[in-house]
């Protein structure tokens, strides 16, 4: 076999490398947002709960809830009476989303904190409640100042992707493993492999820059 | 039966109490790796960070360019490049060396960007004062940037520990006995997974929050202004 025809091979778990990565970091996006909120939030169980869900996803290795997620769950799903096996797709996703999730809510939380208090008195004065102050005067001034660390968690999302391929699943480094046992060409698979992660790595930068210029084009425009 | 200990199954308490010896072993292995990984992470990131700054751009402009492609590649096909590629050019290295070897590399990447942070935190009003006290490039940099970029970058790089940390587990791929390896064995022998794996969370979760709390108190202890010269 020569290195062309690992191209399509690749290709095909690239797909999936890439769909994985797009869920995974939308569900993560979303993640980010609730518990971000919800770690300012004046409501003490939604606080403990966003506290919480930090911690534990921070706290620990993604490898540690990817398995958690594929092989013990199950198990606690067969004790509890329920049927909690997943599939290998949706494990990967939730785990990869939760775990994304928690370091954005970090993100979040710090750039609502860094808006000015000037602003919420302002909002006060001009009689907002509480929910459009949030939404309508923090967090349009906040999302310009999370994007650089949305861009830098996009790029490590697609990064931890490579993780999914130890529950059997068949993206890039999964398909790339099953071409290296066959015919234990190792130099040039594992080459292709950098430089194919590389490329998306560097596509996903480019993508999260252009949103992030579409994020902070009414800075630019007003002045 | 693993490491010479039984594994007691009668009831999901006594199971986990029976493989937290086991799983301890697992965790020491894991802290040795990460801080093996963490001592290449620190010299290599110091040869990117000092290569990323020479004045001739064919040197640093290829720095830059690998420590971008270093950060942008996962770090399970950086080891598995290690792992099956550095064999075939002569080069054998125990599993947990090439594991090391691998978290070192990539973490390489982030170290030497916050080497750079550091270095360029040093105001540059300073080394102009330093010039005009008539003091030698050298000894400007040991006795006048060094303490204060010292304070701004341990910190950073104690983060950075813990992170290695929660990137030991990869390693279990090229047969390291580190902590979820063992769990997972654990697991394959009892068809229990619920209980080895769990626990690994709650000790990673001891793992980094005793560490974050070290990195904080460390952060704390250092004077903030640069450490005082004798």
């Amino acid at each position: 076999m020569q290195w062309t025809d690992y191209i399509s091979p690749l290709m095909q778990g690239a797909w999936v490398t890439v769909q994985l990565t797009v869920f995974s970091t939308i569900l993560g996006a979303v993640l980010a947002f609730v518990f971000g909120i919800g770690k300012l939030s004046s409501n003490w169980a939604f606080r403990a709960i966003s506290v919480a869900y930090i911690e534990v996803f921070r706290g620990t290795s993604l490898l540690v809830q990817l398995f958690w997620l594929y092989f013990a769950l199950p198990l606690a799903g067969t004790a509890m009476g329920i049927d909690l096996r997943l599939p290998p797709v949706l494990a990967g996703v939730l785990a990869l989303g939760l775990n994304i999730g928690a370091y954005g809510a970090e993100v979040v939380r710090g750039a609502i904190a860094a808006v000015h208090q000037d602003q919420h008195e302002a909002a006060r004065a001009l009689n907002f409640s509480a929910r459009q102050t949030l939404w309508g005067i923090v967090i349009p001034q906040a999302i310009p100042e999370m994007m650089p660390s949305f861009g830098n968690l996009a790029v490590q999302n697609l990064k931890d992707t490579a993780l999914v391929s130890l529950i059997s699943l068949g993206d890039l480094t999964f398909r790339a493993e099953q071409i290296r046992n066959f015919t234990q060409d190792s130099t040039t698979i594992y080459s292709m492999l950098l430089v194919m992660y590389f490329g998306m790595a560097l596509v996903l930068t480019a993508i999260m820059r252009g949103l992030e210029r579409y994020a902070t084009r009414w800075r630019t425009a007003r002045s | 039966m693993l490491f010479g200990f039984e594994w007691d199954l009668s009831s999901p308490l006594a199971f986990a109490l029976s493989i937290l010896p086991i799983l301890l072993i697992g965790m020491w292995v894991t802290i040795q790796a990460a801080v093996l990984g963490f001592a290449v992470a620190l010299v290599l990131g110091l040869v990117w960070a000092v290569l990323k700054a020479a004045r001739s751009r064919f040197i640093a402009w290829p720095a830059s360019v690998v420590t971008e492609f270093i950060r942008d590649t996962p770090l399970l096909v950086q080891l598995f490049f290690l792992y099956y590629v550095l064999p075939e050019y002569g080069i054998v290295l125990p599993a947990f060396m090439t594991g090391a070897l691998a978290l070192g590399i990539q973490y390489s990447a982030y170290t030497s960007e916050v080497y750079r942070a550091g270095l360029e935190a040093v105001a540059k009003d300073q080394h102009e004062a330093a010039r005009a006290l008539n003091l030698s490039a050298a000894r400007t940099f040991t006795h006048i940037v060094v303490p204060q970029a010292v304070p701004r970058i341990v910190p950073a790089m104690g983060n950075y520990l813990v992170s290695i940390m929660k990137d030991v587990p990869v390693l279990s791929v090229v047969t390291v006995l580190e902590m979820l390896n063992v769990a997972k064995i654990v697991g394959d022998r009892t068809f229990d997974y619920l209980v080895p794996l769990s626990m690994v969370g709650g000790l990673y979760l001891i793992m980094t929050l005793v560490a974050s709390a070290g990195v904080r108190l460390l952060d704390g202890w250092l004077p903030k202004q640069g450490i005082p010269l004798k």
